[in-house]
């Protein structure tokens, strides 16, 4: 494929290690220097100029910090967050985008277009009726009040119900004619064909509880239940720095894991549509 | 008829969390923008009293010019960078794999750990960024510790943290550039700049737009960043329009006034929704 240049000369050479260079300093570095700066005692964080190696190397800092900001609690706390925001928004959105996709009932258009609408919304403008809506249903500091928000998730069943759209009608048609109910049907032939769009959703629907700071901030004033960003935050002031860059480092290993495992599906969602965030 | 039944059976959850979650709130933000509440009796209806209240308080300007100048900051420095990378990455034919895990990595981090790491490396004493300088030998700055430099501050941290999704965004709208465009270029004698302006930049406007429009909006909602990097301050530089807001509504308990603020955001916000919802209905036809 041609693109702006043909790419063989020196300039092309020179191009690439100033970008190879610039990129690892700019996005490997940082992350590499809290690393290693979790390992150093406060005293040696506090002197100018900074060592690059730790002189001395102090790794229970990972450990003390574990217990000093008790983190166990926290991951255990975002996992549930993170897991039930997924399963909940799975369970609301398929059915509905499978029945405004293929089941095209009366006004089913009209629906649509009410979710669709609420695209609109900057994220942030109910804040405040939502917050008091969960006060209302007595939905503070249980991770449902987190859950149930984020199944209202328009984008998602947008994207859902225009990769059921493209399945062709036959194949709905030899499971009903085999007996399948409408159910049986959305299980054992729409599911299994949109795996590939089931894992962006999925994937992105984990990824943003997890990064969410804003809701779990207002739904958990109680600190036994918030969530790592939120203790983090709260912990901040009153920390070590040396425990406090371990406990930043510990909270985003999950995301960082994720990201590796399934950086194919991320980078392809990334482009289905789901530009957003 | 049995199908329609069906089908509203599958509806009903999504029917009922939009309606709790997404539709009722819109109305009840609406109406609440209007009302003082008071939790104990049943709110009262104020009039134009909430928009009166910050229409006086002289953070309200504030607010609003704070966050006018972050999302022009955003998109000088936050709009141009991606777009270059991308354009830069495309030419690449090595480390192709490496470029695209490195630049989204911070994609993948919490906003809060992100936020906290700058906030150390922004230290204008041993931290990170005035070491080097002074490595360097080059002047330092105090960062976040001063109002004339921590919106700019800011504004760094979060083209940092979010350059990644559009830098592959527009990596994959420039891989559908028909290669001919630009062997005709050549063909013409065009420059390399020639070729960007005249090839690249009208071929993927749909997506600058769009992304353009996206940046904005997400931008004028900027919360956690300040929220845990400055509080607002020093001297209230970095008080965004959503700090005000959740100052009136969690430090004050003033929820009419922070709704009022709320639906001013949201017609503001509201035209930029709206071009982007009609650009991405056109590009998907």
């Amino acid at each position: 494929m041609r693109t702006l240049t043909r790419g063989t000369g020196k300039t092309y050479w020179v191009v690439l290690t100033l970008t190879l260079i610039l990129f690892t300093a700019a996005f490997l570095l940082p992350l590499v220097w809290v690393l290693l700066g979790a390992f150093k005692p406060p005293a040696e964080l506090a002197q100018q100029p900074p060592t690059i190696l730790p002189r001395t190397w102090e790794p229970g800092a990972y450990a003390d910090a574990w217990n000093f900001m008790d983190l166990g609690r926290f991951f255990l706390n975002t996992f549930v967050v993170a897991i039930g925001a997924w399963a909940v928004q799975m369970a609301v959105i398929v059915p509905a985008a499978y029945a405004l996709s293929k089941l095209k009932p009366w006004g089913g258009n009209v629906v649509l277009g009410l979710m669709l609408a609420t695209l609109m919304l900057p994220a942030t403008a109910l804040l405040v009726p939502v917050y008091l809506t969960l006060t209302d249903l007595d939905l503070l500091n249980n991770p449902a009040g987190i859950w149930l928000p984020a199944a209202a998730n328009a984008l998602n069943v947008y994207l859902l119900k225009r990769f059921f759209d493209q399945i062709p009608e036959e194949l709905l048609e030899a499971a009903r004619i085999d007996g399948a109910s409408t159910w049986t049907t959305l299980v054992r032939v729409v599911l299994p064909i949109s795996r590939p769009i089931l894992a962006v959703v999925s994937i992105f629907a984990v990824v943003a509880a997890w990064k969410d700071f804003i809701w779990p901030l207002l739904v958990f004033p109680d600190p036994a239940k918030q969530t790592l960003s939120v203790a983090l935050q709260r912990f901040a002031p009153d920390t070590p720095i040396n425990l406090l860059l371990a406990g930043l480092v510990l909270a985003s290993l999950p995301m960082v894991a994720l990201f590796l495992a399934f950086q194919r599906h991320i980078l392809a969602g990334l482009t289905a549509g789901g530009v957003k965030g | 008829m049995r199908r329609h039944v069906t089908a509203y059976g599958f509806l009903s959850a999504a029917l009922v969390v939009f309606a709790v979650f997404s539709w009722w709130p819109i109305v009840r933000g609406v109406v609440l923008s209007f009302q003082q509440v008071n939790f104990v009796t049943s709110p009262d209806w104020v009039g134009w009293e909430n928009f009166e209240r910050l229409f006086a308080d002289p953070l309200f300007a504030v607010a609003w010019r704070n966050t006018a100048y972050f999302t022009v900051l955003a998109l000088v420095i936050g709009f141009g960078v991606p777009f270059l990378t991308a354009v830069v990455l495309n030419e690449l034919r090595h480390a192709k794999g490496y470029f695209r895990l490195l630049v989204y990595l911070p994609v993948m981090l919490p906003p809060v750990v992100t936020a906290l790491l700058w906030k150390w490396f922004y230290d204008p004493g041993p931290g990170l960024f005035n070491s080097v300088l002074r490595g360097l030998g080059l002047p330092t700055s105090q960062w976040l510790d001063s109002s004339s430099t921590s919106m700019i501050s800011l504004v760094l941290v979060i083209t940092w943290a979010n350059m990644g999704s559009a830098t592959l965004i527009y990596l994959a709208a420039l891989q559908t550039i028909p290669g001919e465009l630009y062997e005709a270029a050549d063909l013409d004698g065009a420059g390399l700049f020639k070729k960007i302006w005249h090839v690249t930049i009208p071929q993927t406007k749909f997506v600058i737009l769009m992304l353009l429009l996206l940046q904005v909006v997400a931008t004028m909602q900027i919360f956690t960043e300040p929220f845990v990097m400055t509080g607002g301050g020093p001297e209230e530089s970095t008080v965004t329009v959503l700090l005000l807001l959740y100052r009136y509504a969690f430090y004050y308990n003033d929820f009419g006034t922070a709704s009022a603020l709320s639906l001013i955001l949201f017609a503001v916000l509201g035209v930029f929704s709206f071009l982007y919802l009609k650009i991405t209905r056109k590009a998907d036809a």
